[in-house]
């Protein structure tokens, strides 16, 4: 069976080609638009990983990942920030806050692919 | 009797014993023979020497006489010649006029003393007017010094405090004054004097834990030996400015901490520029990062082979879009960064036509005919004013140079936000390529050995200012000109002119230095000397006599002793609006018609202020009950309590005048010799008031008052207290 793999943005261009490129990959491929979207899609669906953005509407990225680590049911979720925001204290943030990679936008799609195949791989 | 008078009686005692002695002593020998003697013998030398008793007589006297006068010559010398210098001297210690001293009648070892004692004198008033002089010589070089001070820290352009430890202000310049009048709450009213005064405690402005932290700062780099440590904060005031502050120590002799200076920069508008000019940089950044992670994504996956047509179609869209939204935001903060000119460069700010003429008699020293066009008057510019004039003349240089100009002009505009400044010239105009060389070369006037050279090229300069530089052609106008693009001043900071200008400022008084420490403060109010508390001296108009039935101020003035010391610059004048009609009876006397108090603030909104200005003072006023009963009855409405001590002149008047029939304002200034002016508005009033105030604190002295203590006594004791308003 494949591993599901949450993909959150509110940019619907970006979402577009990612869906396309985790569908290629073989992934069940899930979608959320904000934060809170993300939240219960998690609870609900149970995804293996997330790549999740920074700046959203209704609960940032940041405060999705804190809200994913404390709740025991899906705190082993696969964390993957891929965000505009590519200040140094953001990367560190990200990671602080329990994030297993943190990729900054404009990213390659192939980098984007290997990155959630090696997360994969590495928790297996 | 007369010194002479008793001389002489005293010889003639000398002279009367030496007689008697001499006649007893001859009785005696008389005697004596008689005793050995027979009758015959006794009856012979009876004979012989009875018939020359007189003369004997006469020769004893004669011979007291002769010892008499020697004694006297001996009294003069040994007793009377020396207690004459004695006195002489003596008189000498403190006369006004050096005399020598006179030895009449002394013998050679007193005339001996005399000249060294004339030499000892003529020494010591060498020394004492030595001294005297040196004393003269130095405070006149103190009082020039702080002259010098005053007229200096006046025109300084950054703002600067100096504080005692117990945060107490000892000095402060006028561009202090107009900073915290920036923070005032009531702008309009104190004019910020009733945050900043001499005396006044730097507290109200910032936060004590704040300067305490930074003192503590500083003094532990001092206890480890740091030879100038200054220390650097930035606070939000009450009315939401932010101020940057840096502070540096004041040490006494001993080299302890005795004080602290302030230099005082508002960067609240800096600060924002800033944060706003972050904050677009950092949304550009992000937007166009996402932009682009979005573009670059569909881009990558266009060129799959396998790809659907509709996909190919979506996709294609995508990069379109976020294309088009990169271009916008570009466009967007292009827009907003540029609408500001912004450096970094320290530029002072300069009335534009004053910049024209500096820049004039720079280019008449290179040999050109010069003259203006079109110069807008009421342009501040923000220059680096060296650097720009060098850059202008080094462009006409050139100009003369390699074209032959003869001419030039200039001309000022002020074109939406910034300033043009055009350098004209008649004629001639160049290629492109020699204006950019020009214009990247570095600046250099004159041929060889005495030319002026500088690092930077006029590309440099218009860095400085975030401005721009170009050539242009007006062939119609058979011109050229270079065109500098310079930022303009911020209006509001056009330096205000002084509201005293014509008389030296009291914004300094080193005196509290020494007089305020911990424990004094502590005193109670009422053993503290007259002369060393801080007085709000006011009056008020009002509308009547009657607040109960409704009469109102309509004006208040105030003005600040601090030190025995009227400082008319931190002066407080406000007029009220009333809220109700002002008498016509009244208006001849204070002259304050009905439209001159209409838009003024109402009482309420300025007691606010009058009470932070008057705050730990003591108040001081003529017929004082009057005007606290206005005060007293606002207490309710406003919630401001007026409870410090109060003096009242007319009362101190009746104490040390208690037999004159007036104790008028007009009256008493009269008799102090005080010129009125102004009388009858506020403010005149209360500069009167302190006049008469200050005076009559040497007078209540002279009978014993002292203390604040004893003059609120001595007041009330005064028949006049009496009277009930």
């Amino acid at each position: 069976m494949s591993a599901s793999v949450l993909l959150v943005d509110d940019e619907p261009n970006l979402l577009l080609s990612l869906e396309f490129l985790m569908k290629r990959e073989g992934f069940q491929v899930l979608l959320a638009h904000d934060g809170e979207e993300a939240l219960e899609v998690l609870r609900r669906e149970r995804p293996r990983l997330v790549v999740l953005d920074v700046n959203m509407p209704r609960k940032n990225g940041f405060e999705v990942c804190q809200a994913l680590r404390h709740d025991e049911a899906i705190a082993d979720t696969l964390v993957l920030f891929l965000s505009a925001r590519a200040r140094e204290t953001d990367i560190a943030k990200g990671l602080a806050l329990g994030a297993n990679a943190y990729m900054t936008k404009p990213f390659s799609t192939q980098a984007l692919v290997a990155k959630v195949h090696e997360l994969l791989e590495a928790a297996a | 009797m007369t010194r002479q008078q008793r001389r002489l009686l005293a010889l003639a005692g000398v002279a009367a014993a030496v007689a008697l002695l001499l006649l007893a002593l001859a009785w005696l020998t008389v005697a004596m023979m008689m005793h050995g003697f027979d009758a015959v013998q006794r009856d012979q030398v009876t004979q012989w020497f009875g018939p020359r008793l007189p003369l004997a007589v006469l020769c004893a006297l004669a011979a007291a006489a002769g010892v008499a006068a020697l004694a006297d010559r001996a009294w003069q010398r040994w007793l009377e010649a020396p207690a004459r210098l004695l006195e002489e001297a003596q008189s000498q210690l403190t006369a006004e006029r050096p005399a020598p001293l006179t030895t009449t009648g002394g013998d050679a070892t007193m005339a001996g003393l005399a000249i060294t004692l004339d030499a000892l004198l003529q020494n010591r008033r060498r020394l004492r007017d030595d001294v005297a002089a040196q004393v003269a010589d130095g405070s006149r070089r103190v009082e020039q010094e702080r002259a010098r001070l005053s007229a200096l820290m006046s025109e300084l352009t950054q703002s600067v405090v100096v504080c005692n430890l117990d945060g107490r202000v000892l000095l402060y310049n006028n561009r202090a004054r107009l900073q915290f009048k920036a923070l005032s709450d009531a702008p309009q009213l104190a004019g910020g004097a009733e945050l900043i005064g001499l005396g006044r405690s730097l507290y109200a402005v910032f936060d004590r834990q704040l300067v305490a932290h930074a003192l503590d700062n500083i003094r532990q780099r001092l206890a480890r030996g740091a030879a100038a440590p200054s220390a650097q904060f930035v606070t939000v005031t009450k009315s939401g400015q932010l101020l940057r502050a840096q502070m540096a120590a004041v040490r006494d002799d001993a080299g302890a901490l005795s004080g602290f200076v302030l230099l005082l920069d508002n960067i609240t508008r800096d600060y924002a520029r800033d944060a706003a000019q972050d904050a677009l940089l950092l949304g550009l950044t992000e937007g166009q990062r996402a932009s682009l992670g979005s573009l670059t994504a569909a881009v990558e996956l266009l060129v799959e082979p396998d790809l659907e047509p509709l996909m190919r179609e979506r996709l294609l869209k995508v990069v379109r879009e976020e294309a088009r939204q990169m271009a916008g935001r570009l466009h967007e903060a292009q827009d907003r960064g540029t609408a500001q000119l912004k450096t970094r460069w320290p530029l002072e700010e300069m009335l534009g036509s004053e910049f024209v003429a500096a820049a004039l008699r720079r280019l008449n020293a290179l040999k050109l005919r010069t003259g203006t066009l079109a110069v807008d008057d009421k342009l501040w510019l923000k220059v680096d004013s060296f650097a720009l004039l060098q850059a202008l003349a080094y462009l006409a240089h050139r100009l003369v140079e390699e074209f032959e100009v003869k001419t030039v002009m200039l001309r000022l505009q002020g074109v939406g936000g910034r300033a043009q400044l055009d350098l004209v010239w008649p004629g001639q105009a160049m290629s492109t390529e020699t204006v950019i060389s020009w214009e990247s070369e570095a600046m250099r006037i004159g041929s060889q050995a005495s030319a002026e050279r500088s690092a930077l090229s006029v590309r440099d300069v218009l860095q400085r200012h975030g401005g721009e530089f170009w050539f242009e052609r007006d062939r119609a106008a058979h011109q050229a000109f270079f065109r500098f693009l310079l930022p303009q001043a911020d209006a509001e900071t056009e330096p205000e002119a002084g509201l005293h200008a014509d008389s030296r400022p009291e914004y300094y008084d080193f005196d509290l230095f020494a007089t305020q420490t911990p424990s004094e403060a502590q005193r109670a109010l009422d053993e503290r000397r007259l002369t060393e508390l801080a007085y709000t001296v006011f009056d008020t108009e009002t509308t009547g006599l009657n607040p109960s039935e409704g009469d109102e101020i309509i004006q208040i003035g105030a003005a600040r002793i601090v030190n025995g010391k009227l400082l008319r610059q931190e002066s407080f004048e406000q007029l009220v609006d009333p809220g109700r009609s002002i008498p016509e009876a009244g208006i001849p006397i204070h002259g304050i018609r009905p439209e001159m108090v209409r838009g003024q603030p109402r009482i309420a909104e300025v007691l606010p202020s009058f009470h932070a200005y008057a705050q730990e003072t003591v108040l001081v006023a003529h017929n004082a009950a009057f005007d606290m009963r206005f005060l007293q009855l606002k207490e309710a409405s406003t919630g401001l309590r007026f409870d410090q001590p109060v003096l009242d002149t007319l009362l101190l008047s009746a104490v040390v005048h208690p037999n004159q029939a007036s104790h008028k304002l007009e009256a008493i200034a009269e008799r102090f010799g005080i010129t009125v002016v102004g009388r009858h508005t506020a403010l005149g009033d209360a500069m009167v008031t302190a006049e008469v105030f200050l005076r009559l604190v040497p007078l209540l002295a002279e009978q014993g008052i002292l203390t604040l203590g004893q003059a609120r006594e001595a007041a009330q004791k005064s028949w006049f207290a009496r009277v009930k308003y």
